[in-house]
C-alpha cells in the first residue's frame, strides 16, 4: 500500500498569484477581507498569513451505527487538544456531533467538501454499516448508511475506521448480529483504510493518527490487520505494570480480595490483556490518568475483533480460542521463583502452541500447582 | 396551506433523528420526530452472563456513558437481592455527579450554544467591552481585553481561511440571533475554554473506571480496591486527585457556565414562552443515600407531574404492569397480540418490521409508522423526561435545595415559575442541577474520606457473584437518571441467563412517534407553535430540539420474545 497518499492542495494566495494577480491586489484584498469579517486593522497580518497557509487537511466524519463513544473519546485529546486540531491543523467539514449546521445545510456542506477536495479528503468513519433489509436500519438525509459510505469513500484520499464499530462490528455485529452490522474494510476494498479499533480507541491514539499524517505526510505504518503499528504493535499484558505478579503467579482471586488490594495480576478474573493489542498501559486513559487494569477491573479486550463473543468477562483468557498467537519465549527465563512453573508453563505453553486441549491440561496442572502454593 | 419541511441529520445529538413538520404562517402546526438508525441490542443480550451485561447496554451510549452501565448492574443487583458496600454506592454517585458535570456543560457549549450564539458576529465585538461585561457577571480568571482579543483574531484567521469546518454553512446572521456581539465573544471564547475543560473532569471516571468513555462497572460493587498503603490503589494521591477535580468542575460551572447560561437567556426570554410542550413530566429519581432500594433518601426525588401543576407529585412504580407501557402503533415493529395494545417491559415483545419508503427517500409516511422508536406511556400518558423533570419535581416536592437553585434563578432573570415550561425552562434547568449536582459529589466524597477513615475500605460484596449461588429465575428492575432523563432496565434471568432485558430510555420517552390514541410524544408537543422565520433555516426548530439534549443511540432497540432470530425484513415500501 503506498502510504504517501497526502495531495498537494495550493494556498489561497497561490492560487490568485497564478491567476495572473499582483501580491498588491492580494494585500489590497486582504484588508477588505479584514474589514469585512468585523476584524480590527491590527488582525490584517494575520488574515494575510492564513491566506498564505496551506489549507487545512478537509475531513468528513460520518456517523453510522455507533454511540459516539470515538467522538467523545476523541475530544477528550490532552495532546494536542482537540481545539488546537479544529481550529489548526484539520478543516472538520462534516461532523454530526459537533458542525453547526442541520439538515440541507450540513448535506450541502458534505458536498461541497466531496467536490471541492476530490480525491484530498480524509474520511473518517464511526460506526458499522447495517447490511441486513437492505440497509434501513441505518438511515440518514432518506438514504440508508451504505449508499451514503459509497459516495463518500469514492472521492477520498483514505479512509480512517475509527473504533470497534468501523473496524470489527463491535456490539451490535456480536452473535446473532441481527442487522448485519458490518466494518468499512468489508465494504469499501480501494481505498487505504487505517483501522483504530478499541471501543472507544484512546483519545490520544485517535489524535495521534491524525498527527501522524500530517506531521509526516503519510500514514503510519499498519500491521497486517491494517491498525498502526505505533499504538497496536504490543499486547496489553506484555506492557502491563501487574506483569511481574502473573510472572510470579499471584492473583486477585476475587475481587476486592486481599489479593485485589494488593493490586496483583487479575488474569483469574477475566483479563484479555494477554490476548489485546492496544496502546492501554502505555499511553493510558484521559491524559494518562489510569487504565482499566489499574483501576481494578480486568481488561475486557475491546479493540480486538468479536470480543463480545470471546468467552464471558469474568472467564480465564486461556478458556477461550486464540489465547496467545504469537510466542513468548522470555516467560520461562522470568522463573524467579521456582514454585509459581505451573502457571508460567500455561503462559508459556499457551502462547507458543496455542492448542485448546493441551492448553486446558496445563491450565489444571496450573491450578493445582497455585493451590499448593497458596495452602 | 401548509408547507412541509425535513431536518436530517439534526446535528449536535448523538445519533440519527429526523423532524418533519408542517409550516402555517410562520409556525410549526404540525411535527413528526423519527429515529433512523437501530442496533437490537436487546436480543443481543439474550442468553448472556448478566454480569456482562453492563459492557454491552454500556455500548449503547457514548455520550451518556457510564449510566446504562451503573443502571444494568442496578437491575442485575435488584434481582439477585445484592447490596453493595457503601463506598460503592458513594464511588458510583461521584461518577454520575462527574458525568452530569460533562454532559451538561459540553451539551450547553458544543451541542446548544450555536443555537443562541452567533459565531461569525463574535468578531464584531469590543474585546475591552467584552472584558468589562465578562468581569461584571463573574469572577473567572480569564477575562482580559487580551484573552478576548486573542481569541478574536484567532477566530479571524480561522474565518479568512475560507475553511470554516465545523462553522461551515451555519446560521449566522439569522435575525433570530439576538446577543450583543460581546456576549457572542464571551459565548465563543468558553466553547473553546469548554472543549478543553471538558476532558479533565472525567478523568474521575478513569480513576474509578479505568476510562471513560465507557469507565467498568461490576456486579456488586466497584472494582477499584481501596488501599491506603498501596501505589496502585485507591490511595490518598488517587483521592486528591479526585477532589480536586471536583473543585475544579464546580468552580467552572458556578463562574463560567451559569453566568453564561444566565447572560444569555435574559436575550432570549420570549423563549420562555415557547416549546413547553407537554406538561407532564416523569421522573424515576437517583443518588441513593442509603441503598437503592430506599428511594426516600434519593438526592434526586422521583415522581410524576401532570398538565404542569407542581402542586401534586405522583408515585411512580415501575414494577406495576399498568404503569410504564411501551406501544408501537407508529414505530417499525409489530405485536404478536395486536399493534394497538401497550406492554410493561417486563412482558416486552416485539419485532422489527420495517415499512417505511424505500430509501433513497424524501419524506416518511407520517400517519403510517415512521421511527423506530417505540412509543413509552405512563399510565396512558405521553412523558417528558429529563433535567426540566427533576428540577421540578424537586421543586414541586419543596426540597429546600432545589427551591433554592430555582427561585434564585427566577428572580435573577425576573420570570415567573411558568416560564420554566419551555425551551428556556428546559436549558436552564439543565444548569440548575448541574450546580446541584457539583455540590453533590463534594458531599460524597467528603463521606468517601469519612468512611476510610473510619476504617471501612469495602468496595464490593461478592458473596453472589457466583452464578451457583442465585435463584433459578430472578426478575429485577434497575433505575437511574441518566443526564437526558428517566432510565430504566428490566431484567429477568433464568438458569443464570438473560432470557429478557428490556430497556426503556429517556429519548424514547422525549422523541417516540405518536401513540395508539394519536397523542403526540415529547418533541412533537413541544415544536407545535414554535416560530420559523426562514423555512430554509431550521434554527428555531433546533433550539427546541436541543433544549432536549436528544440521544438517539439510547432510544432504538429491540428484543424478540421468543429468542428467535430476527429475520431479514424484506418487505419495504409496502
Amino acid at each position: 500500500m503506498d502510504n504517501d497518499i497526502i495531495p498537494k492542495q495550493p494556498t489561497y494566495y497561490e492560487e490568485v498569484e497564478r491567476k495572473g494577480y499582483s501580491r498588491r491586489d492580494f494585500v489590497k484584498f486582504v484588508s477588505l477581507m479584514t474589514a469585512f469579517i468585523g476584524l480590527e486593522q491590527s488582525a490584517i497580518g494575520q488574515v494575510a498569513k492564513a491566506l498564505q497557509t496551506k489549507p487545512r487537511m478537509p475531513v468528513i466524519w460520518l456517523h453510522f451505527q455507533e454511540c459516539t463513544c470515538c467522538s467523545e473519546s476523541f475530544i477528550r485529546s490532552s495532546h494536542p487538544i482537540v481545539a488546537d486540531i479544529l481550529l489548526d491543523k484539520i478543516s472538520l467539514d462534516y461532523s454530526e456531533t459537533l458542525m453547526a449546521a442541520s439538515g440541507t445545510q450540513a448535506e450541502a456542506a458534505l458536498n461541497n467538501t466531496m467536490t471541492k477536495y476530490k480525491g484530498q479528503y480524509i474520511l473518517c468513519v464511526e460506526g458499522s454499516v447495517p447490511m441486513g433489509a437492505d440497509g434501513v436500519y441505518c438511515m440518514i438525509g432518506g438514504k440508508t448508511s451504505f449508499q451514503i459510505l459509497n459516495e463518500v469513500a469514492e472521492g477520498a484520499a483514505a479512509i480512517i475506521a475509527w473504533g470497534s464499530c468501523a473496524s470489527n462490528g463491535c456490539v451490535q455485529s456480536a452473535k446473532p448480529n441481527p442487522t448485519k452490522a458490518t466494518p468499512i474494510h468489508k465494504l469499501i476494498t480501494n481505498k487505504p483504510i487505517i483501522k483504530v479499533p478499541g471501543c472507544p480507541p484512546i483519545g490520544e491514539v485517535m489524535a495521534g493518527v491524525i498527527v501522524h499524517y500530517l506531521t509526516f505526510g503519510k500514514i503510519p505504518e499498519l500491521d497486517r490487520l491494517g491498525r498502526p503499528k505505533a499504538f497496536y504493535n504490543k499486547r496489553v499484558h506484555d506492557t502491563c505494570y501487574r506483569r511481574p505478579f502473573y510472572d510470579a503467579g499471584l492473583f486477585v482471586e476475587s475481587f476486592d480480595d486481599e489479593n485485589a488490594k494488593n493490586g496483583y495480576c487479575l488474569y483469574k478474573m477475566g483479563c484479555k490483556g494477554p490476548t489485546t493489542y492496544n496502546a492501554c498501559a502505555v499511553t493510558k486513559w484521559n491524559g494518562g490518568t489510569s487504565f482499566p487494569i489499574q483501576a481494578g477491573h480486568p481488561c475486557i479486550g475491546c479493540s480486538e475483533e468479536n470480543f463480545w463473543d470471546n468467552g464471558r468477562l469474568y472467564d480465564r483468557a486461556s478458556a477461550f480460542a486464540g489465547f496467545g498467537i504469537e510466542a513468548d519465549a522470555d516467560t520461562l527465563g522470568k522463573v524467579a521463583l521456582g514454585v509459581t512453573l505451573g502457571a508460567v508453563a500455561v503462559h508459556a505453553v499457551a502462547t507458543n502452541f496455542g492448542k485448546g486441549k493441551t492448553i486446558h491440561n496445563h491450565i489444571e496442572e496450573g491450578n493445582e500447582s497455585e493451590h499448593e502454593l497458596e495452602s | 396551506m401548509s408547507k412541509r419541511i425535513v431536518v436530517d441529520p439534526i446535528t449536535r445529538i448523538e445519533g440519527h433523528l429526523r423532524i418533519e413538520a408542517d409550516i402555517e404562517n410562520g409556525k410549526i402546526k404540525d411535527a413528526f420526530s423519527s429515529g433512523t438508525m437501530v442496533r437490537l441490542l436487546e436480543e443481543i443480550l439474550q442468553g448472556r452472563d448478566p454480569r456482562d451485561a453492563w459492557a454491552f447496554v454500556g455500548r449503547v451510549c457514548g455520550v451518556c456513558t457510564s449510566i446504562h452501565s451503573l443502571t444494568s448492574v442496578r437491575c442485575v443487583e435488584d434481582a439477585l437481592d445484592i447490596k453493595i458496600p457503601p463506598n460503592a454506592e458513594l464511588v458510583r454517585n461521584i461518577m454520575f455527579c462527574a458525568q452530569y458535570m460533562h454532559d451538561h456543560v459540553v451539551h450547553f457549549y458544543h451541542l446548544h450554544a450555536m443555537d443562541w450564539v452567533d459565531v461569525v458576529n463574535a468578531l464584531k465585538a469590543d474585546p475591552k467591552k467584552t472584558s468589562e461585561l465578562a468581569q461584571s457577571i463573574s469572577h473567572w480568571p480569564k477575562s482580559s481585553t487580551g484573552y478576548f482579543s486573542d481569541i478574536q483574531k484567532r477566530i479571524g484567521k480561522f474565518v479568512a481561511s475560507g475553511q470554516l469546518g465545523i462553522f461551515s454553512n451555519g446560521y449566522w446572521g439569522h435575525k433570530a440571533y439576538k446577543l450583543p456581539a460581546e456576549v457572542n465573544l464571551i459565548g465563543l471564547a468558553h466553547y473553546l475554554e469548554a472543549l478543553e475543560w471538558q476532558k479533565e473532569i472525567v478523568k474521575i471516571h478513569a480513576i474509578f473506571g479505568g476510562k471513560n468513555p465507557h469507565p467498568n462497572y461490576l456486579v456488586g460493587g466497584m472494582a477499584c480496591a481501596i488501599n491506603l498503603d498501596d501505589v496502585s490503589m485507591i490511595n490518598a494521591e488517587r483521592l486528591a486527585y479526585v477532589g480536586q477535580l471536583l473543585q475544579d468542575g464546580k468552580d467552572f460551572i458556578e463562574q463560567v457556565y451559569i453566568p453564561d447560561l444566565m447572560a444569555i437567556a435574559s436575550f432570549y426570554k420570549d423563549w420562555g414562552a415557547i416549546g413547553g410542550g407537554l406538561g407532564n413530566y416523569l421522573v424515576y429519581g437517583d443518588l441513593p443515600t442509603n441503598g437503592y432500594r430506599d428511594s426516600s433518601a434519593y438526592k434526586f426525588p422521583g415522581g410524576a407531574i401532570l398538565n404542569k401543576d407542581v402542586s401534586k407529585i405522583y408515585e411512580v412504580d415501575l414494577r406495576k404492569d399498568d404503569e410504564v407501557q411501551e406501544f408501537i402503533t407508529h414505530s417499525w415493529y409489530e405485536y404478536a397480540g395486536g399493534n394497538d395494545q401497550g406492554l410493561h417491559p417486563w412482558k416486552g415483545e416485539s419485532k422489527v418490521k420495517y415499512s417505511g419508503p424505500k430509501p433513497p427517500f424524501d419524506h416518511l409516511e407520517t400517519d403510517k409508522k415512521y421511527s423506530y422508536l417505540k412509543t413509552p406511556r405512563w399510565k396512558g400518558n405521553a412523558m417528558e423526561v429529563g433535567p426540566l423533570a427533576r428540577v421540578l419535581v424537586g421543586y414541586g416536592l419543596g426540597r429546600e435545595d432545589f427551591k433554592e437553585v430555582v427561585d434564585k434563578a427566577l428572580k435573577d432573570l425576573n420570570v415567573p415559575i411558568t416560564a420554566l415550561f419551555s425551551t428556556l425552562g428546559r436549558t436552564a434547568a439543565r444548569g440548575l442541577e448541574s450546580t446541584l449536582t457539583a455540590q453533590w459529589g463534594l458531599d460524597f466524597y467528603n463521606q468517601l474520606l469519612a468512611n476510610i477513615k473510619a476504617g471501612d475500605t469495602r468496595m464490593a460484596d461478592m458473596s453472589k457473584f457466583d452464578p451457583a449461588t442465585w435463584p433459578k429465575s430472578a426478575f429485577g428492575v434497575g433505575h437511574t437518571e441518566a443526564p437526558r432523563g428517566a432510565l430504566a432496565h428490566w431484567i429477568n434471568i433464568q438458569d443464570q441467563k438473560i432470557a429478557n432485558y428490556q430497556l426503556v430510555v429517556p429519548t424514547t420517552w422525549n422523541a417516540s412517534p405518536r401513540d395508539s390514541k394519536g397523542g403526540m410524544s415529547a418533541y412533537e408537543a413541544a415544536l407545535i407553535d414554535t416560530p420559523v422565520s426562514d423555512e430554509t433555516q431550521p434554527l428555531e426548530i433546533l433550539r427546541t430540539i436541543h433544549s432536549f439534549d436528544p440521544c438517539m443511540a439510547c432510544s432504538v432497540h429491540l428484543y424478540d420474545e421468543e429468542g428467535k432470530t430476527i429475520n431479514r425484513v424484506s418487505v419495504l415500501g409496502d
